[in-house]
């Protein structure tokens, strides 16, 4: 036992450029970033009004730029998998098995927990309060606190880059070769507790809203009222709540295995590896199903907004995804039927894992009834949504037909499985994110995304999909498994050298979005949404300033029917009144800023790196930093800010303001249309 | 068809046996089931999209039909009958193919114990006293019966032109039966990640005719090394071996003993410096 534990010079790649080099970089990349942050003087005003925020909208607007930054790392480890499997025909390729296992490993484990998982709770962070018209979610510092612990899970990913070794096993990683005697190394156990920590922060999400969305919603806003949105992100948190202590419990059980000799899932002493595979897909297949509802429902907001319609069949929507959240923890068995179950449970399995087919559907054919008969205007949401219809469609129907289990037997594990989840996860969560992002974005910052870039951005992403991945599909039939690092068959070469293509053309796809960002806020100015409702909206998000002041709503809305805003803007214009008389103001008390959540989240990083190598003073170290910072917030003796009556008037005063000229700018115009109609 | 679309050779889309044929068709007649519905949505929804696109003036707007029951009904029922009828068809087709199932045929099986071992596999014949390390040799249009084991970590048994893949988990052991209804060579696979050596764990399938596998059984026993628990424990070291070669004896009870654990599971990985995974293979 040393004072360092397992940790030596030795656990820096030296010797190997290519991780030295890139981890190198980012350090070299984000000490930059850092000192450009201090020289401009920006440091104090980032830890006020970010770091230390408590805000659910800047809290959004974090989760969302970790997730967009993250997106960035994984899609490198997507790049050098691609390119290696072009490379490695008949040959070696530029990286030997121990590495290409990392990066396959990295790769999944970001999209899932640190890509799609931030960005999808990010959008529910910043959308999901004003949708249902309240000032902020049921417990503020708390969301700080999942945030910053989510963001300390990337750090200890990103970390292992330079310091040891990155988990080979997989995303998930299957014993027993994730054990120790199988993976000595430190990679596993950056994995588990780059998990640990960051599904902590997760599980504190799904109670967070599920208490928001059961108990904080504006007056008259009843369950049948609330946007499919907030029903879906009600699901989803659900959902979480449910599965996450699952993964924390089994990858605690591994964690005991490979820590204190355990055997749960060890070959030898009575585990029973088959036990792992069970729990994780107990958590895994309801994961499926946390990220793609939310980006159902954000489908939903957008096709109706867009096609000028109510979503079609509301009640009958809130069904297919209340039914999609209960059959989705009943058959997770589909994930290995191959394991050799028998005939019974693997048909039951199989027809169970269909059934969620049909909710699925029906909000497939009640977007289109949406569509049907309404105004659709191609902004770029609107484009991501058909977009996605079009693709899931297939994704779904290849998702069928491994759950007939015949079928599996002879498509388990090879790459026409990889493409199928890559058609699903890319085709609805990716593109739905994206729609949400582009759909909200002037809502989070006050000015809309340059349209002819973000159609540039939609076209080389569903063409650049379907180039990587329709060869995916095609090698998977001619018996190609998934994570081949180097291989000798000459019938998947040249498709793989497509799909390399395909991955370029994406590559293309996020450049012309960070082009986006980058010409939208230089033109900022002449984007400005003054109005806080740009596409003409039908819900609460669109009733307040873009962006929102800090209260969200000076006077919490009063909701009469569904689409309360739709609702708000008919009556005005029927009454002729666009300007409803003023309400009576009231000082606000408002959450205060606290670092809690940063400084358990860097503490966590300590605890965990000092896990990860065996440094058991350190870990005390942190677990008692961590219990101190508790102690110290518990002990506060303010917790909330008070917004004086002036300034909440103020603010909705100018707001009003705005929105009224706007709303008559509007009406002109639809008068002038409607008489050269005539 | 699809096949030549693909232009692939050894694979799912060329069976080579009743149990593969079997699977080829249940995937495409599901393929086929839902192709007629998929497509149609995705015509209708595109067609849908652009007709109603907000410059169209001959569209007919109905901006307050939100609500039906009959369409509600239909859109239930659509994708539910869909499913009803793929239902029954993984229902019937998970018994009719179930691995574990023997299958109907006038020839005794013969009879294979398959051990994945990191990182090659080891096919013992139990009751020709034989082995053979990354080549199974089989005879043509004879039943095969396999049963399956790890000597360490998971792997998946596949030989796609022959049909179902299988996990072989140390500890345990699964059945599995398959059948080469011609002969020839069909390459097989691990579809399942095992460390550095994985993509190496692929594997010849030879089935011949019934007379030449009679010569190949008589040649192996004549040449070649033994396999006892000394040679066995040479193949539990992590290695990759260039090719394959056979064992022309194996000590009897060998394969109950590595599934019984009488015999321990690999060792996995050795040496190498602290935190970092020693790696097994340049």
């Amino acid at each position: 036992m040393t004072l360092f534990g397992k940790l030596t010079w030795q656990a820096i790649p030296w010797q190997e450029p290519l991780p030295l080099f890139s981890g190198l970089g980012v350090v070299i990349i984000l000490l930059a970033v850092v000192a450009w942050v201090v020289m401009k003087g920006y440091l104090p005003y980032l830890w006020r009004e970010w770091i230390t925020s408590v805000d659910h909208k800047r809290i959004g607007v974090m989760y969302c730029i970790l997730a967009g930054v993250m997106l960035l790392r994984g899609f490198i480890d997507a790049i050098m998998m691609r390119t290696q499997q072009v490379m490695a025909y008949h040959a070696p390729g530029f990286l030997p098995p121990s590495h290409f296992d990392q990066v396959f490993s990295a790769h999944g484990t970001i999209m899932i927990f640190f890509v799609a998982m931030p960005f999808v709770i990010g959008l529910m962070n910043v959308i999901v309060p004003l949708q249902l018209g309240v000032r902020d979610v049921a417990f503020p510092t708390w969301n700080s606190v999942s945030f910053w612990l989510t963001a300390a899970g990337a750090l200890l990913v990103n970390l292992s880059l330079v310091i040891g070794e990155f988990d080979r096993t997989g995303w998930l990683p299957y014993p027993p070769l994730s054990e120790l005697r199988y993976s000595p190394g430190v990679g596993v156990d950056y994995y588990c507790w780059a998990l640990q920590i960051s599904g902590i922060g997760t599980l504190v999400t799904g109670i967070n809203f599920v208490t928001t969305i059961l108990k904080l919603r504006a007056p008259g806003m009843h369950y049948t009222r609330m946007p499919m949105f907030c029903w879906t992100a009600l699901a989803s948190n659900l959902l979480i709540v449910a599965s996450f202590p699952v993964l924390t419990a089994t990858l605690a059980m591994l964690l005991l295995d490979r820590y204190v000799g355990f055997h749960f899932f060890t070959n030898t002493g009575g585990g029973n590896s088959m036990m792992f595979m069970n729990l994780i897909w107990a958590w895994g297949h309801p994961e499926v199903y946390i990220l793609v509802l939310p980006a159902f429902g954000i489908f939903s907001e957008v096709v109706s907004t867009f096609s000028g319609k109510p979503l079609f069949g509301y009640r009958s929507m809130i069904y297919a995804t209340m039914a999609i959240c209960i059959i989705s923890f009943m058959v997770w068995l589909h994930h290995f039927f191959t394991m050799g179950a028998g005939a019974d449970v693997n048909a039951i399995f199989g027809i169970a894992s269909m059934i969620i087919a049909v909710p699925t559907g029906v909000k497939i054919f009640n977007w289109l009834f949406t569509m049907y008969g309404g105004y659709v205007r191609y902004s770029v949401p609107m484009l991501w949504a058909i977009g996605f219809i079009v693709t899931f469609a297939i994704g779904g129907m290849t998702g069928v037909l491994l759950a007939v289990p015949p079928a599996d037997f002879q498509l388990h594990n090879s790459v026409f499985l990889v493409a199928h989840f890559h058609n699903v996860i890319i085709g609805a969560v990716v593109f739905g994110v994206f729609a949400g992002y582009t759909y909200w974005f002037p809502k989070a910052f006050g000015f809309t995304l340059d349209e002819r870039l973000g159609k540039w951005a939609f076209w080389l992403w569903l063409i650049g999909f379907w180039v990587a991945w329709g060869p995916g599909y095609v090698v998977g039939l001619e018996g190609m498994t998934r994570r081949l690092d180097h291989y000798d068959v000459a019938e998947w070469h040249p498709w793989l050298v497509v799909a390399e293509w395909g991955v370029l053309i994406i590559l293309l796809g996020i450049v012309a979005q960070i082009a986006q960002i980058v010409v939208s806020v230089r033109t900022r100015e002449r984007r400005r949404d003054v109005t806080g409702d740009p596409w003409d909206g039908r819900n609460l998000e669109w009733a307040t300033a873009s962006p929102p002041p800090i209260f969200n709503f000076a006077v919490l809305p009063d909701v009469t029917d569904e689409e309360p805003y739709w609702g708000m803007k008919a009556r005005a214009r029927e009454i002729g009144q666009l300007t409803r008389p003023e309400p009576e103001y009231h000082p606000l008390h408002m959450p205060r800023n606290t670092p809690t959540g940063f400084v358990t989240a860097c503490l966590a990083v300590v605890t965990g790196f000092a896990l990860i190598w065996h440094i058991w003073w350190l870990v005390l170290l942190g677990l008692a930093g961590s219990y101190a910072t508790f102690v110290v917030f518990a002990w506060r003796d303010h917790d909330e800010i008070l917004i004086p009556v002036e300034e909440v008037a103020r603010l909705d005063r100018a707001n009003r303001a705005a929105r009224s000229a706007a709303l008559q700018h509007r009406q002109l115009r639809r008068e002038s249309q409607r008489e050269s109609a005539e | 068809m699809l096949g030549q679309l693909a232009g692939c050779g050894r694979a799912q889309l060329q069976p080579a046996g009743p149990i593969s044929g079997d699977e080829l068709k249940i995937l495409l007649d599901s393929v086929v089931i839902m192709l007629a519905i998929v497509v149609p949505t995705i015509l209708t929804t595109l067609g849908v999209a652009w007709w109603y696109r907000s410059s169209n003036r001959r569209a007919r707007r109905q901006p307050d039909f939100v609500y039906s029951g009959r369409v509600e009904l239909v859109v239930w029922s659509i994708p539910a009958l869909v499913v009803v009828f793929l239902g029954g068809i993984a229902w019937i087709s998970s018994h009719d193919l179930d691995p574990a199932q023997p299958l109907r045929s006038k020839t005794a099986p013969l009879d294979v114990q398959v051990v994945s071992l990191d990182w090659k596999w080891l096919f013992i014949y139990p009751k020709l006293g034989i082995a053979s390390i990354n080549r199974l040799v089989v005879p043509a249009g004879v039943p095969l019966h396999l049963v399956l084991t790890s000597a360490s970590v998971w792997n998946v048994f596949w030989v796609p032109q022959l049909g179902s893949m299988l996990y072989c988990m140390n500890g345990m052991a699964g059945t599995l039966y398959l059948e080469a209804d011609r002969p020839g060579v069909y390459r097989g696979e691990s579809a399942m990640i095992s460390g550095d050596g994985f993509a190496d764990m692929h594997f010849d399938t030879d089935a011949v005719p019934q007379g030449q596998f009679d010569a190949w059984v008589a040649s192996t026993r004549g040449t070649g090394p033994a396999l006892n628990d000394a040679a066995y424990r040479d193949l539990l070291r992590q290695s990759v071996p260039p090719h394959p070669y056979t064992y022309s004896s194996v000590r009897p009870g060998l394969f109950a003993d590595i599934v019984m654990q009488k015999l321990p599971p690999g060792d996995g990985p050795t040496g190498g410096i602290p935190g970092v995974h020693p790696v097994g293979l340049k």
